[in-house]
């Protein structure tokens, strides 16, 4: 029972990322059900759009690390927005009375859902090989802080959203005002720059964007804004969700 | 000295008074019941304890340190929540495995306290069963293992037996007696009179917000001072064994009808053996003797029954 802070928060961060690895296992249904959407969006929209030429690139590459992103931004929010399920079954009072900060706790669950953003991402990028996707390993290496940087902040999205709605109820709202939005506004599908251009200014405050501009500079070198750009601003993005939603936390 | 101190510890959800000035100390080493009918605040003061809401007014301490003061507070206790609060994906022992890293126990005494406490609580064939096939009793066992096995000085259990058929309860009441004995102090809530009874050393009724009376359980029922005994006699009762047991010490009031005798008294226990003394022999058929419960002492108090 003497342990510094430190090895304490470490400690939480681990047990909570191991809970989710261990759930995540358990339920790989859950998992595989889904990246099932991504796919559809990538097969449908690949070949749908196949004639289509990208700035000299076919649709698929400039559409898979859209849906990469895709998948990531899904997973993650979920992620966050699970703690009302354990809420719902109490699981969360035995965390709060548990002898660690809410900081830890709230960086195992990103951690966890980083890990699970992971596996996903690469799930479709190497699925979408066969649809015609290509790229180049130090690409897929590279392409690793981006979701990792989504998927935090995402994450504290989630959480962020999960102290707001409260319930169940308001899953659907979030998905609808906030999930879809998002991704529309992402250029995961088509350029940013095509949108009316109104809107696109909206687009520099979404988080997605830079991520999926990051990936695909990364694995194609087609991205519209240099990649440490990128990076950078999900840095940003991924300070201020963290904090935002370890903050909303204490209120669940 | 003193495990837990409460003083005028108030509390209100928006506009509802949950707590109204709630003071009281538990000693080291015992077992603490609260007992009070729903809605009389023992979950919000349970939670005020255990530092997870913040109390309007008022102090409250829990061995030794403050509950400003959380993560002291929190690494030497250990909670039983009304609500079950396992994570049903995982197994009993996973559920346990995790607690035990929370609370920071190196891997050996882990494996140790965990295999221990799956012993005592019985769950030792179901330790790699997920929990979301567990009954209500086998979640509540698993609970009370998970609550003691990081050695906690003092452990919450808000209604530690609700909704349990009778069986449960015993065992979860001799887990309790264990702990109490191994020198760990109990703070439990109930609404269940013969469980504070039984099992707490002290208990504080509470209503409404407030503790109505605490003290040991036979101080509260002796201050009611009504034990009733009823004496049978051979054949009809004399005017004269009336008037002798009128005299006895303690005797509140004397009714008859006709072979039996209704003793108001104080002391009831101390009145029996005297009957024999004071009576011819042959006399007396039958003794009966009916104390108050706890159940007496809440109506005496609050004009009401716990159980509505
Ligand atoms: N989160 C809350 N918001 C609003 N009111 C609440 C809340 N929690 C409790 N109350 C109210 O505070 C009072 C005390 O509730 P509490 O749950 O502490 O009682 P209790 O003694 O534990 O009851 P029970 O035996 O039903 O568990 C009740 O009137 C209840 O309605
Ligand atoms: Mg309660």
């Amino acid at each position: 029972m003497n342990m510094t802070n430190a090895t304490r928060d470490l400690m939480a961060i681990y047990v909570m990322w191991l809970r989710e690895m261990k759930r995540l296992v358990r339920a790989k249904s859950r998992f595989l059900s889904s990246l099932v959407m991504p796919l559809m969006f990538l097969a449908f929209l690949g070949s749908g759009f196949r004639e289509v030429n990208f700035f000299g690139t076919s649709y698929i590459s400039f559409l898979t690390p859209g849906i990469a992103g895709m998948a990531v931004i899904f997973s993650s929010t979920f992620a966050g927005l699970s703690v009302l399920w354990d809420r719902e079954f109490g699981f969360l009072k035995e965390i709060a009375v548990a002898p660690v900060r809410n900081v830890a706790v709230v960086c195992g669950r990103i951690a966890g859902s980083a890990t699970t953003s992971i596996l996903q991402a690469m799930a479709i990028l190497v699925l979408a090989i066969p649809l015609g996707f290509s790229t180049k390993p130090q690409g897929v290496l590279l392409s690793i802080p981006f979701i990792v940087l989504m998927a935090v902040t995402f994450t504290g999205m989630g959480l962020f959203f999960a102290a707001i709605i409260k319930d169940f109820h308001g899953f659907g709202l979030v998905m609808n005002f906030v999930i879809f939005p998002l991704f529309f506004l992402s250029g995961a599908i088509f350029p940013v720059s095509n949108l009316p251009s109104f809107l696109v200014p909206l687009a520099y405050f979404n988080p997605l964007f830079y991520g999926v501009d990051g990936l695909r500079g990364v694995l194609t070198g087609r991205g519209a804004t240099n990649p440490i750009i990128d990076l950078s601003a999900l840095v940003v993005f991924s300070i201020v969700t963290v904090f935002a939603g370890a903050k909303m936390f204490d209120r669940l | 000295m003193h495990a837990v101190i409460a003083e005028d510890i108030s509390k209100s959800y928006d506009g509802i008074q949950a707590l109204r000035g709630v003071t009281f100390r538990v000693k080291k080493g015992e077992v603490f019941g609260l007992l009070g009918p729903n809605g009389a605040g023992k979950t919000t003061l349970t939670a005020i304890l255990t530092t997870l809401l913040k109390a309007d007014s008022g102090y409250a301490e829990v061995a030794g340190f403050s509950v400003e003061e959380k993560l002291k507070v929190r690494e030497r206790i250990g909670v039983v929540f009304q609500e079950p609060a396992l994570d049903t994906k995982l197994t009993a022992r996973e559920n346990l495995e995790f607690h035990a890293m929370l609370y920071g126990m190196p891997k050996k005494e882990r494996e140790e306290k965990i295999e221990k406490g799956l012993e005592l609580v019985g769950l030792r064939n179901w330790a790699d069963t997920l929990v979301e096939k567990f009954s209500g009793g086998m979640k509540r066992r698993l609970e009370m293992a998970r609550a003691f096995i990081h050695r906690p000085e003092v452990l919450f259990l808000d209604e530690p037996t609700l909704g349990l058929d009778v069986q449960t309860r015993r065992n979860i009441w001799k887990y309790i007696r264990k702990l109490r004995d191994e020198g760990v102090t109990v703070f439990m809530t109930t609404h269940y009179i013969e469980e504070a009874e039984k099992l707490c050393d002290t208990v504080a009724i509470m209503d409404r917000g407030k503790i109505v009376k605490i003290g040991r359980v036979e101080d509260l029922k002796r201050g009611l001072g009504e034990d009733t005994i009823y004496v049978e006699f051979f054949g009809k009762v004399m005017e004269e064994e009336l008037n002798t047991l009128r005299e006895l010490d303690g005797v509140k009031e004397v009714l008859a009808s006709d072979t039996t005798v209704m003793i108001l008294t104080s002391n009831g226990d101390r009145i029996i053996p005297q009957l024999f003394s004071v009576l011819s022999e042959g006399r007396v058929k039958a003794v009966r003797m009916k104390t108050p419960d706890l159940e007496d002492v809440f109506v005496r108090l609050t004009g009401r029954r716990i159980a509505d």
